[in-house]
């Protein structure tokens, strides 16, 4: 699939007027011979598209859920290769557009080109690299237009409205907007930044906005599906994979109330 | 190639481009939430460098609290032993025992300019925490220092230290629980609390401005050193490479000066060739570690490996991007020395001059004494990075005494 996957999405949640639900998993979760069937019961609980979290050594966005999960699937040998994989047989499971999610040294480790190739080849719609801003991601963005995938590009509660323009103006497939600082896990309390951040967004541009980091319950997921075209929710479900003794029906279910809460 | 006025020395920047690049090398790859502080950091440093009252208020505060000018010691049992004549300079005799002062104190009263109220740090070998933790009692900000715990067992008495001066020392388990997992904890502590908060980083390392200004902060080592010297000339210049702080401080004044050998050493480890050591440069290859394009230890698909040094300062698979540059260029050379050849640097130094130096700082000393057949006659300057107190336990228990 190409970008027109997420492109398409996005177009239809709006006309729908309902906001699309993106969960994360890391690939080789729960276990690497049950990892596309999670997402696959995912798929079957109403989820949109998929985050396929390729496993860094280093995660430094990532708090300890995701941490723990990068390490567990790196243990259990999952590889940048496995990882592509996985992603390939996701979207032919479920033919929901998904997106790699990576850290900038295996981008250029392989080389732009080779990594969103690779990508593309493997059927992603798009990349999601945590520490590529928009002054370091040109030769990234190049390289995936030639691919014919997207590139997500972050917008955060620190960024400043000049420079959300920028961003903007860059096109990305959507704006992945950080709805709390710190990195990503669960939290217990929903501050103001994710709706100012969606509000100074939307006054800025029609680019699809996507939230995550910090978006773990149905009721953090409902208060912000206004304001938003989709939510992203990693750690409370990658937290299940971890440590659930039924982890695929208790990820399914808890996507069944994200998606709920997001369809109210 | 024609040699231009100025020669080698114009390879040498005074600042990294606007990409925060040394060549090829440098960048900023840090999460979006961090961005603007640190487009806001490179400006209020650059704000605060270019302002003679800070400046000033800088090197007062290096020389009347942390003790400075350090002075250059002629070696000269030591210059006996190895046939090579040996100068040190003497950053062990800092306050706190390193040459981390200098760039703890810079960013802790840049701090206090910016309006932040909390300093975080990570720490390998525990001198950058103790330094932080120093700078944090000083001008009175709440100080919290990341410190792996395998790092925390091998130098228990820096940990002491930090605690005694109000630090809250936080263990990190992940990954070999050293050095670079400390920075990535750090990091995370930072993307949350970066309203308040500034990061003290310990090295040369990181997203720009930080290698651009801790090697401001540090290269008084070197602008001393040449004051000090009073026109005498060396041939060569030391110093040790973890992430590169102490040996950017020292070379970026010398970089480029005809005749001057600048000579970096990594930490060999176990040895090169069982691919447990330090040598980023060595035996590592350009990528991304911790925001900065610079040489680093990784695998086929990007994934970095982990170092292995007795040194834990040392002990890291990245190392500064200007010394990626300087590398490229030929501004300095990079080599490297073996744990057990680092223990036996502790101990040449110990007996020949009655200095105890930190392991880091033995990696240069080492090579010193493994090179000196082809360093004969000729005029050595050596970092002493720091001093050895730190790692006394290791030392008895691998030397059998104590
Ligand atoms: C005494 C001493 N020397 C050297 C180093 C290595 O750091 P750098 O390469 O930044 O100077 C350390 C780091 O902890 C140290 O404590």
């Amino acid at each position: 699939m190409s970008r027109r996957g997420l492109d398409d999405l996005f177009a239809r949640v709006r006309a729908e007027g309902r906001t699309a639900f993106l969960p994360f998993m890391t690939a080789g979760l729960p276990s690497p011979d049950r990892t596309v069937e999670c997402f696959e019961a995912m798929a079957d609980a109403g989820a949109d598209a998929f985050e396929v979290g390729i496993p860094y050594s280093d995660p430094m966005m990532d708090g300890p859920t995701i941490q723990v999960a990068s390490a567990r699937a790196i243990e259990q040998g999952m590889t940048l290769k496995g990882g592509f994989d996985v992603l390939r047989r996701v979207v032919e499971a479920t033919g929901k557009p998904s997106l790699a999610m990576s850290y900038a040294n295996p981008v250029f480790r392989l080389g732009p080109d080779e990594f969103s190739r690779r990508a593309a080849d493997a059927g992603a719609a798009g990349l999601i690299i945590a520490d590529l801003p928009l002054e370091e991601a040109a030769p990234v963005a190049e390289a995936c237009d030639r691919s014919g995938i997207g590139l997500v590009l972050f917008a955060a509660p620190t960024t400043q409205d000049e420079r959300l323009e920028r961003i903007a103006a860059r096109a990305p497939v959507f704006i992945y907007g950080v709805a709390e600082l710190g990195v990503t896990g669960e939290r217990d309390e929903q501050s103001d930044h994710p709706r100012t951040l969606a509000a100074r967004i939307r006054a800025i541009t029609r680019v699809p906005l996507v939230m995550g980091v910090g978006i773990s319950t149905p009721v953090q997921a409902e208060a912000l599906a206004p304001y938003v075209d989709g939510i992203i929710v990693g750690s409370a479900l990658v937290r299940r994979a971890l440590q659930s003794p039924r982890p695929i029906t208790d990820i399914a279910e808890a996507t069944r109330s994200l998606v709920d809460a997001l369809s109210e | 190639m024609t040699t231009a006025v100025g020669g080698r020395a114009a390879l040498r920047m005074d600042r990294p481009d606007e990409q925060g690049r040394f060549g090829d090398y440098g960048g900023m790859f840090a999460p979006e939430t961090l961005m603007p502080a640190l487009q806001r950091l490179a400006t209020d440093f650059a704000d605060a460098w270019a302002d003679s009252g800070f400046v000033a208020h800088f090197h007062d505060l290096l020389e009347k609290y942390t003790g400075r000018p350090t002075p250059l010691h002629a070696a000269d049992h030591l210059s006996e032993e190895t046939g090579t004549r040996v100068l040190l300079k003497r950053e062990d005799l800092a306050h706190t025992g390193a040459h981390k002062i200098n760039n703890a104190i810079g960013q802790a009263i840049l701090a206090t300019r910016t309006g932040k109220t909390r300093l975080i740090a990570e720490t390998g070998a525990g001198q950058h925490g103790v330094a932080t933790a120093t700078a944090a009692a000083y001008t009175g900000l709440e100080c919290v220092v990341y410190m792996g715990e395998k790092d925390i067992e091998r130098q228990s008495l820096n940990v002491q230290r930090m605690r005694m001066l109000g630090a809250d020392v936080v263990p990190v388990s992940a990954g070999a629980a050293t050095l670079k997992d400390a920075v990535n904890e750090a990091m995370r502590d930072w993307v949350r609390t970066v309203e308040t908060t500034h990061y003290i980083i310990g090295s040369a390392v990181g997203p720009h401005p930080f290698p651009w200004m801790v090697r401001e902060f540090q290269r008084i080592i070197g602008d001393e050193s040449i004051r000090q010297l009073e026109g005498e000339s060396v041939d060569v210049v030391v110093a040790c490479v973890g992430g590169g702080s102490n040996a950017i401080g020292m070379f970026y004044p010398f970089a480029g000066r005809d005749g001057v050998d600048l000579v970096g050493v990594e930490a060999a480890g176990h040895g090169i060739r069982t691919g447990r050591h330090g040598a980023s440069i060595g035996a590592g290859s350009p990528g991304i570690l911790h925001g900065a394009r610079t040489y680093m230890l990784q695998d086929d698909e990007g994934q970095v490996l982990e170092a292995h040094s007795i040194s834990a300062g040392l002990d890291y698979p990245g190392v500064g991007p200007e010394h990626a540059y300087f590398a490229d260029t030929g501004l300095a050379r990079y080599v490297s020395i073996t744990d057990e050849e680092a223990l036996g640097g502790v101990d040449l130094l110990s007996r020949t001059e009655g200095i105890i130096p930190a392991l880091e700082s033995a990696h240069a000393i080492a090579w010193v004494a493994k090179d000196a057949a082809r360093l004969a006659g000729k005029t050595v300057l050596v970092n002493l990075s720091g001093r050895g107190d730190k790692d006394m336990d290791m030392i008895a228990a691998k030397a059998g005494i104590g």
